[in-house]
């Protein structure tokens, strides 16, 4: 999401049909503990009890960026990393993402974002301190020399950070302070734990749904069934005949019972007897937008990339496929909540959000304050993966608290928040390519037919040539030598709220692409990993993963019987990502995946333990996306609704999973998801070679994939 | 007004007999270890023990309880199998966002004051109730082996 987010930064920000002016609040604070602090800048304060504590602005969902960040200040602070302690920043101009331009987390730009300002921040401490000790024994600064937390001085002297705090913080601030050699890192590259684990363990981290203000009320929302309904009559009575129901409001995002907990006001929900009107998309289907987009597949889009020319080709073979993938919800652990307050002096919302920055903006557009009176308390997220970016719940909860006078707290039930939208869009791509004699690509053609995310985000605009670049991103990028190649976009608007998915465009072009290349490795008989390798020659990040991954999983070496490889390779947010599957099918058709051994190349690395499980992670969402993933609709209703028909991956299907790490000396790449596209199209290719079925639809059908 | 024995207190509550078990906790006695998920027993975030059994809080009425004693993960470093489980999980820094590890957590401990060496069909069968949205399965059987070790030891 980033250059389009950078290039309409200025038009920010039309969310949820309010038009929103966007400024942040400048000069807040942090309001510190009394005691002697050092705080040379607003991302760390060393303590005169040599506590160093990082603040970060980033929102930690589980990617680990509260143990990243603080290693990136305490590696060029030279801090003892078991006095390092995080706390979350409020929002402030100070945090913002230095790739968004405002705070917010998301499109795996943590680590990239602030390499290089959180090691600057944690340089100039050190450069302080340094100075403040050289002041004390008189010495020149070049004399000393720091190691875990204590200055080193000539003749044995030292001094500790702590000891150092006051004297440090009456140096100037150096403005271009001196960055470490890669060689000489000692935190960095280290499989450090993370330190948000204790928390986690023993029921004490606080999310979003934990906050409990005094006079607060719970709400539960009953939602118009179809996108884009309207309630056009309420009776409430029976609602507030249940015991602890105290109000029922009604807002344009649906009517909310107000009571004093979750129970009451879940009850009082189902008690509400509503008219709705379905307004325009009461005949919704996912058949009719199957239709649409595949028809679309059918039509020139617009031209997305173009390089010599696919009609002029004249082919020994030609291949086409048309692919497909659903719409899917995020299914977040915890599902979506914010607690509101809007006082006659401005507004304090607490949630679990990725998008602070944004927040400020357009809640006080909600509660008519200044963005500056705008407080968001970022709380732990019971899981992210792009819904925690999208400001429905924050709003909707600062609506009611504004209506109701007290602090709210507005939760999703299960089904709420899995039918609430803000959806991986569905998505259809029509491929054609031609393969000369020797079964060499001459040409390749991708129509892809989905809607604008984009468009959906309310910060972002098509750019002029009218293709959204999520909706491609991944197949317009493919990376092997195709000679003349074209792909187009065709935007298509069935009518539901599409969003920001773990690897958004990726997360299904990926498959198509893969799984298309796939195709032609067949059609050309020559081995997948093998025709992929030939066509890598100008990509050697891409090939130094194909070949590492083949390599690890022993790609051609035999296999127990009845498992089968497929590989896949991706780059998505800055990083190469290759995975061989291994794959049997079961008596019912159902895949079973054995074993995914990934090979991932993210440039330089902050922490391997916490990169290799972030691969693992992307693993299981895009594997459990690949086995049962799919949001229908019939009627202009979502049909699933809880976990029992949005089934999740469980322990009892987990393939052992093997990270390799490439050792890399490039800027960073993301990490959060580019462990997720090579997934779906690995274990495609291995249920082709087990069966000799192509699919090109998610998710696997295993009734199709009986032998 | 309903008596109940949390972690081996008694706790004097107002609430509806067939309000679930996990909405006194959270909302009446202001115990938030235990998670809400999914609301269908479908999950396993809510999980807590009742007389010692692990049960979905989130489908199990306060009316249940009576007579019986809860356990929620906030009793866990109090109890010689969860004081291992936690220190297992923390060794093998399993949780990501972390939501879920409340419920895997008191699924674990029933599992292992059960078994005191589960195999890997034991782990399965006693841990497929719980979804971990971000992946840590391969870490939690892991950790179920390592306090497994502890405890035998």
């Amino acid at each position: 999401m980033t250059a389009a987010f950078k290039s309409s930064r200025r038009d920010f920000l039309k969310a949820s049909g309010l038009v929103i002016g966007f400024t942040l609040p400048v000069g807040a604070r942090l309001a510190y503990a009394a005691e002697t602090q050092f705080k040379p800048n607003a991302y760390l304060r060393i303590g005169s009890d040599n506590v160093v504590t990082v603040v970060c602005g980033l929102s930690e969902m589980g990617q680990g960026v509260h143990t990243a960040i603080p290693m990136l200040v305490a590696e060029e602070l030279d801090a003892n990393w078991s006095r390092v302690r995080v706390v979350q920043a409020p929002v402030d101009e100070a945090f913002a993402n230095p790739i968004f331009h405002t705070q917010a987390t998301g499109g795996s730009t943590s680590v990239r974002g602030h390499w290089e300002p959180m090691r600057k921040a944690g340089a100039a401490a050190r450069e302080m301190l340094v100075a403040a000790a050289a002041a004390t024994w008189k010495v020149d600064a070049s004399q000393c020399r720091t190691e875990k937390g204590v200055v080193h001085g000539p003749g044995g002297k030292q001094l500790s950070y702590g000891e150092l705090a006051t004297r440090a913080s009456k140096q100037p601030v150096p403005k271009e302070p001196k960055l470490k050699d890669a060689k000489e890192f000692k935190i960095l590259g280290q499989g450090l734990r993370r330190l948000d684990t204790p928390q986690k363990v023993n029921g004490s981290g606080k999310y979003g749904m934990d906050v409990r203000l005094p006079g607060m009320l719970t709400a539960v929302m009953a939602r118009p069934p179809v996108p884009g309904g309207k309630a056009v009559s309420v009776d409430d009575s029976k609602a507030k005949a249940i015991k602890g129901v105290r109000q029922v409001i009604q807002i344009p995002q649906g009517v909310a019972v107000l009571a004093d907990g979750y129970w009451p006001a879940k009850k009082g929900v189902e008690a509400l007897e509503i008219k709705w009107d379905d307004g325009p998309n009461a005949a919704l289907s996912s058949d009719g937008i199957t239709k649409m987009l595949t028809e679309a597949t059918q039509q020139e889009g617009k031209v997305g990339r173009n390089e010599g020319n696919v009609g002029s080709v004249s082919a020994a073979k030609t291949i086409e496929a048309v692919y497909e993938a659903p719409y899917l919800a995020h299914a977040c652990m915890e599902p979506m909540n914010c607690t509101a307050w809007v006082k006659p002096d401005g507004v304090e919302i607490w949630a679990g959000t990725q998008s602070q920055g944004p927040n400020q903006g357009i809640l006080s557009h909600v509660a008519s304050v200044d963005p500056k009176q705008v407080k968001v308390n970022t709380m732990l997220l019971g899981g992210g993966f792009g819904r925690r970016f999208a400001p429905d719940f924050t709003i909707a909860a600062t609506l009611l608290s504004k209506i109701a006078g007290k602090p709210v707290k507005l939760v999703y039930s299960r089904e709420d928040d899995m039918r609430g939208y803000f959806y991986r869009p569905a998505s259809v791509t029509r491929f054609a390519a031609g393969l000369d004699a020797d079964g060499k690509p001459v040409s390749f053609t991708a129509r892809v037919a989905t809607p604008s995310i984009m468009e959906a985000s309310g910060f972002m605009k098509l750019p002029p040539n009218g293709v959204d670049e999520f909706g491609v991103e991944g197949v317009e990028d493919v990376p092997y030598d195709f000679p003349n190649l074209r792909v187009e976009y065709s935007r298509q608007e069935p009518g539901v709220q599409v969003w920001f998915w773990r690897s958004v465009g990726h997360s299904q072009n990926i498959f198509f692409s893969e799984s298309f290349v796939d195709e032609l490795a067949h059609a050309a008989g020559k081995d997948p990993f093998e025709f992929r390798r030939s066509l890598l020659s100008k990509q050697p990040r891409y090939k130094g993963v194909l070949e590492l991954a083949a390599e690890k999983a022993g790609w051609g070496k035999p296999l127990p019987q009845g498992v089968h490889r497929g590989i896949a390779v991706a780059q998505s947010f800055g990083s190469y990502v290759a995975e061989v599957a291994e794959v049997s099918i079961q008596p019912d058709g159902r895949p079973k995946v054995h074993r995914v051994v990934a090979a991932v190349d993210c440039g330089q690395t902050v922490n391997p333990q916490i990169i290799a499980r972030q691969i693992e992670s992307a693993i299981v969402y895009g594997l459990t996306a690949a086995l049962y993933g799919k949001i229908t609709f019939k009627d202009g209703k979502v049909e699933q609704s809880n976990f029992h028909d949005y089934q999740m991956l469980r322990i009892n299907e987990m393939p052992k999973v093997e990270v390799h790490i490439v050792k890399s000396t490039e800027a960073p790449g993301g990490i959060g998801e580019p462990g997720l596209p090579a997934l779906a199209p690995a274990v495609a290719g291995a249920i082709f070679a087990a069966t000799g079925k192509r699919v090109r639809k998610l998710p696997f059908e295993p009734g199709q994939l009986k032998t | 007004m309903i008596t109940l024995n949390v972690n081996g207190k008694a706790m004097k509550v107002e609430a509806d007999p067939d309000t679930p078990i996990l909405w006194v906790l959270r909302d009446s006695l202001a115990m938030t270890g235990t998670k809400f998920g999914c609301g269908m027993a479908l999950c396993g975030a809510c999980t807590v023990h009742l007389d010692g059994q692990p049960i979905r809080s989130c489908s199990t009425p306060v009316s249940q309880a009576a007579g019986k004693k809860i356990t929620t993960i906030e009793a866990m470093s109090a109890n010689h199998v969860g004081k291992a489980v936690q220190a297992a999980w923390i060794k093998n820094d399993v949780p990501q966002c972390g939501y879920c590890q409340s419920g895997q957590i008191m699924s674990a401990v029933a599992l292992l004051a059960a078994n005191k060496n589960p195999s890997d069909q034991d782990i399965d069968s006693a841990m497929a109730g719980n979804v971990c949205r971000c992946g840590t399965y391969n870490q939690i059987r892991a950790a179920i082996k390592d306090a497994a070790a502890t405890l035998s030891a």
